[in-house]
């Protein structure tokens, strides 16, 4: 933006910007028609006020958002076992995400247990086994095309029985529009809830960062489904921007927990939302 | 969304009725309608204003005709520059060398393995003989998926576990292809990101070594704005010969075909409706265009 006032251009310039992070048609609007407001009443708004305007208008969408709270996330919790439950469409990084989560809360002191729902996609198994060989860590698994709610209820009773603190249950990936899949999640919460009542502790619904608009109804539809509890979102490691968040964050008001930076056991962060809100506008290398 | 689209157009085009002609000044509420849904549908920002400058070209000067609803006039409208957009017709694939090797590449995550098995099953039901190449040395246990997958296919899987090198055992493949007298070699490979370096290299020194006769590029129908700029990446790297647009299962309007169709103008040869075997299908530009418009 290489003017000093704020004009139409440098609004053009804006939803550009906004649009071409995924923010959205109706996030951005939202977002443009409150700073043409601010400018409307403030008659005279250069365009470095415009960058501070536009990250508190973007941090309050995101507001529902406590990731300020989450700098422990990995510590022990008072809950134990801790069961988390990770749901999503294909090939988001649920599997990964989950390798990465038990490792940091395997170096956190945490007893951490495996459980390999995803009895479907070729060889979900086999890869759940490696991640959990590579933090030293046991994965309960009833081998392939096996009932996933089965393996969760395991999953959770041995915990119960060795005392862990963590359990992470792996899903198969789903697409929301199928009804009998969607069905079927609620259906392992269900038989998990048979043994612990107050389980999964967290349902983490993963979206791949490079995901357009249909990130918005992934959102709706699993919440639908299962309560989702926080969200991560994956492979920012890329030029995508994961903007759809911005708009999720506003009309669901389910945290971002973590995000994805790379493939590698180290590449999960806890969420920080000043940072992703200057990712989103790093001028262009 | 057809009815929605062409209900906003309506409303935009009210104040169009009575003028007789569609003129710059009186088309502009409009078109902004069109642009705004192409980027919900996940079209490129730029793309999309592209396209709606070219159809406003189009549709200036023609006359509205009263008695027909002036939305979906310019929805027809719309709809047709898309298909042209897209290509119209369906595009097969390369298969005159012998063997022929398909090197399949593309993002994490976007269905290149499971495309992979699919094509296996699809080239060897027209009679061929195939092989699949594991050449994924990176994601824990691609190789098994591999074989799963071509064991369902009952198609026969080279790979080489304990080799770190996927040039090597592409070479090394293609030779035992030779040998065996196969004629179709299909190449599965990591996922990666465009901006990866030491992975781009990887994959263009793969290209280099096997000299595929086709190369196609794996897109998740799901990705947003940034499909652009990897489609170009890839086809910097690569300059590949055709686009696979996957999990058209979902509910994603798939803007991205659009926009990757248009940015690097190679045409859109498969797309993958599922997870099992035979979810595979051949590219339909007018269906496509009807799903990008919500039709
Ligand atoms: N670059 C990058 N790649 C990632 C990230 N997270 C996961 N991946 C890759 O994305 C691909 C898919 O990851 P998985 O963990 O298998 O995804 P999934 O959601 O479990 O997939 P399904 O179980 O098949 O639905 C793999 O190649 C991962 O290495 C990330 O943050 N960055
Ligand atoms: N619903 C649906 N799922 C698909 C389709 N194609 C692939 N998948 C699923 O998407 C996920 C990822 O597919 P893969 O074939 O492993 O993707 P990939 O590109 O090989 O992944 P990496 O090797 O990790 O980069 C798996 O769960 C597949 O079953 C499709 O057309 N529809
Ligand atoms: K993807
Ligand atoms: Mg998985
Ligand atoms: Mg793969």
């Amino acid at each position: 933006v290489g003017k000093s006032k704020v004009d139409d251009e440098v609004l053009d310039e804006l939803e550009e910007i906004l649009i071409s992070s995924d923010v959205g048609v109706e996030t951005t609007v939202k977002i443009i028609r409150r700073i043409e407001e601010r400018v409307a009443r403030d008659k005279f708004v250069s365009t470095s006020e415009l960058d501070e305007i536009l990250r508190e208008e973007i941090a309050e969408l995101l507001a529902q958002n406590k990731s300020e709270d989450i700098t422990d996330a990995f510590k022990k919790s008072d809950i134990k076992p801790y069961v988390i439950m990770v749901v999503g469409v294909n090939g988001v990084g649920k599997t990964t995400t989950i390798g990465k989560l038990a490792s940091q809360f395997h170096k956190a002191g945490n007893k951490v247990i495996l459980g390999a729902g995803d009895t479907f996609r070729a060889a979900a198994v086999d890869q759940l086994k490696l991640w959990g060989q590579r933090v030293g860590i046991p994965v309960i698994d009833h081998g392939m095309n096996t009932d996933p709610a089965s393996v969760a209820f395991d999953a959770v009773k041995q915990a119960v029985e060795q005392q862990a603190d963590v359990v992470i249950i792996d899903t198969a990936g789903r697409l929301h529009n199928k009804v009998n899949l969607m069905n079927e999640l609620a259906k392992i919460k269900r038989v998990v809830q048979k043994f612990l009542p107050e389980a999964p502790h967290e349902v983490l619904l993963v979206l791949d960062g490079s995901t357009g608009q249909n990130a918005f109804i992934q959102a709706q539809e699993f919440t639908k489904a299962t309560d989702v509890t926080a969200l991560a979102i994956t492979k920012l490691d890329g030029t995508a921007k994961g903007g759809v968040v911005i708009g999720i964050s506003d009309q669901f008001k389910i945290p971002v927990k973590y995000i994805g930076v790379g493939e590698k056991i180290e590449d999960l962060q806890v969420f920080n939302k000043k940072e992703f809100v200057n990712s989103l506008f790093k001028r262009k290398a | 969304m057809f009815e929605n689209l062409s209900n906003k157009l309506n409303t935009a085009m009210r104040t169009l009725k009575g003028k007789g002609r569609i003129t710059d000044v009186n088309v502009a509420a409009t078109v902004k309608e069109i642009r705004r849904a192409l980027m919900d549908a996940d079209v490129n920002y730029k793309v999309a204003k592209e396209i709606t400058d070219r159809i406003k070209d189009e549709a200036m000067g023609q006359k509205i005709v009263i008695a027909v609803d002036p939305g979906q006039m310019l929805v027809k409208i719309v709809h047709d520059e898309l298909v042209k957009l897209m290509g119209s017709q369906v595009q097969g694939i390369n298969l005159k060398s012998d063997p022929s090797v398909i090197l399949i590449a593309g993002l994490q995550g976007s269905g290149k393995t499971t495309f992979s098995g699919k094509l296996a099953q699809y080239l060897k039901k027209s009679g061929r003989n195939v092989l699949l190449v594991a050449c994924d040395i990176y994601r824990p246990a691609a190789i098994d998926q591999l074989k799963v997958l071509g064991e369902q296919v009952e198609v026969e899987v080279y790979s080489e576990p304990e080799n770190k090198n996927a040039v090597q055992i592409a070479q090394n493949a293609l030779e035992y292809a030779r040998k065996i007298g196969k004629k179709v070699i299909i190449v599965d490979t990591a996922g990666r990101l465009a901006v990866d370096e030491a992975m781009m290299n990887e994959i263009a020194a793969v290209k280099e070594a096997i000299k595929p006769s086709e190369t196609l590029f794996v897109v998740d129908s799901m990705t947003g704005q940034d499909a652009v700029n990897t489609a170009k990446a890839f086809n910097d790297r690569l300059n590949f010969d055709g686009v696979v647009l996957t999990k058209l299962d979902g509910d994603a309007r798939g803007g991205a075909a659009l926009s990757i169709r248009h940015v690097v103008e190679k045409p859109i040869k498969f797309i993958s409706t599922g997870e099992k075997m035979d979810a595979l299908d051949q590219f339909y530009p007018d269906r496509m265009a009807s799903r990008i418009l919500g039709m």
